[in-house]
């Protein structure tokens, strides 16, 4: 590929939001290895599992169900449930992914909220492609260096908590999902499904409360009574 | 954290990832179920920020962390930078706990 050209097609601003997006993820990652090493796994998880799943959200989800005493079982099935999003991601960017097998089973790897949420932005496939492959590349670098630095790091440091390292991923998570929040629809199954999960928390074991919020969902199904009637239009078959 | 565990997460992570890419042309999701499966994501993401902010095991987390994510929420609304709201939700927890903040 002719990398001049490569460069062209992406714009300083987008270049601009995808550095700061890698920034941001860094300070997380590195709060993920500090806080599952300070927490009593050995150094070679959350290394393993941020190279293998490269899913920040899921990877909190497990280490967090684990060190609160749920059992890797309920971990493993916390982590999946919560990947289930990248689904039909996969069918959102299946084309820029190119069609040989070797770029989509690498391509697939890189998919994340992140590089997907970019790639989304662009109207052109080719600026899409572009987009996706240097967040999707960048990011993985980006992670895995920051989570291997964040492990070392959580050896030396006792109580991740005095430097309020846990507030950091809810804080990014937040930041990210904020703006698929603006629809109605969206928002009061996220309302519902949050109160479902910090209610059962007292009493379930750790990873169910927030598969228990998928509840939320029944606000979903039904549409709003404004999009009734778009909705009334029949299905294509 | 066994290997095994760490290998299944992986294995079904991939497989998620790989679905659309393989089928793309073969599979047509329906439109129906792709807005559910995405409105499902934003759901379980909410309710991980939700818990996560708030709880710690089975009990209340305390004030420190909430306070410092809602910090976080309000500049990440005001389109804060990224690794602004990362840095002013860690503060926030960290100044509020060495305050005496629990």
């Amino acid at each position: 590929m002719d990398m001049r050209s490569f460069w062209r097609t992406l714009d300083r601003g987008t270049l601009r939001d995808i550095a700061l997006v890698c920034l941001a993820d860094m300070l997380v990652g590195a709060s993920f290895g500090a806080i599952a090493v300070s927490g009593g796994l050995p150094l070679w998880v959350p290394v393993a599992m941020s190279l293998l799943v490269f899913a920040g959200g899921a990877q909190f989800a497990a280490v967090g169900v684990v060190l609160a005493g749920g059992g890797p079982a309920a971990g493993v099935v916390a982590g999946l449930v919560l990947n289930a999003r990248l689904l039909p991601f996969g069918f959102a960017v299946a084309d820029v992914l190119g069609d040989r097998w070797w770029t989509r089973l690498l391509g697939a790897h890189v998919m994340t909220d992140e590089s997907v949420a970019f790639a989304l932005r662009q109207r052109d496939r080719r600026r899409r492609h572009d987009v996706f492959w240097t967040c999707g590349l960048a990011l993985f670098a980006a992670w895995n260096v920051a989570v291997v630095l964040g492990a070392l790091a959580g050896e030396v440091i006792g109580d991740t908590g005095a430097l309020g390292l846990d507030a950091a991923f809810p804080a990014v998570l937040l930041a990210l999902v904020l703006p698929s929040l603006t629809d109605p629809g969206t928002r009061n199954a996220a309302l519902l499904g949050a109160v479902v999960a910090v209610a059962t928390t007292p009493f379930l074991p750790a990873g169910l409360p927030v598969l228990l919020s998928l509840a939320g969902l029944v606000l979903a199904a039904r549409p709003p009574a404004t999009a009734a009637k778009t909705d009334s239009i029949p299905e294509s078959p | 954290m066994p290997l095994l565990a760490i290998a299944l997460l992986a294995a079904g992570t991939y497989a998620f990832r790989l679905v659309g890419p393989v089928f793309r042309y073969r599979l047509r999701m329906p439109d129906r179920l792709r807005r559910l499966l995405s409105v499902a994501a934003v759901v379980l993401l909410v309710a991980l920020v939700v818990t996560s902010a708030l709880a710690e095991g089975h009990g209340f987390a305390g004030w420190a962390r909430p306070a410092g994510v809602l910090v976080g929420g309000v500049l990440a609304l005001r389109r804060a930078p990224f690794p602004v709201v990362v840095v002013a939700a860690a503060v926030t927890t960290a100044v509020l706990r060495l305050c005496g903040v629990p």
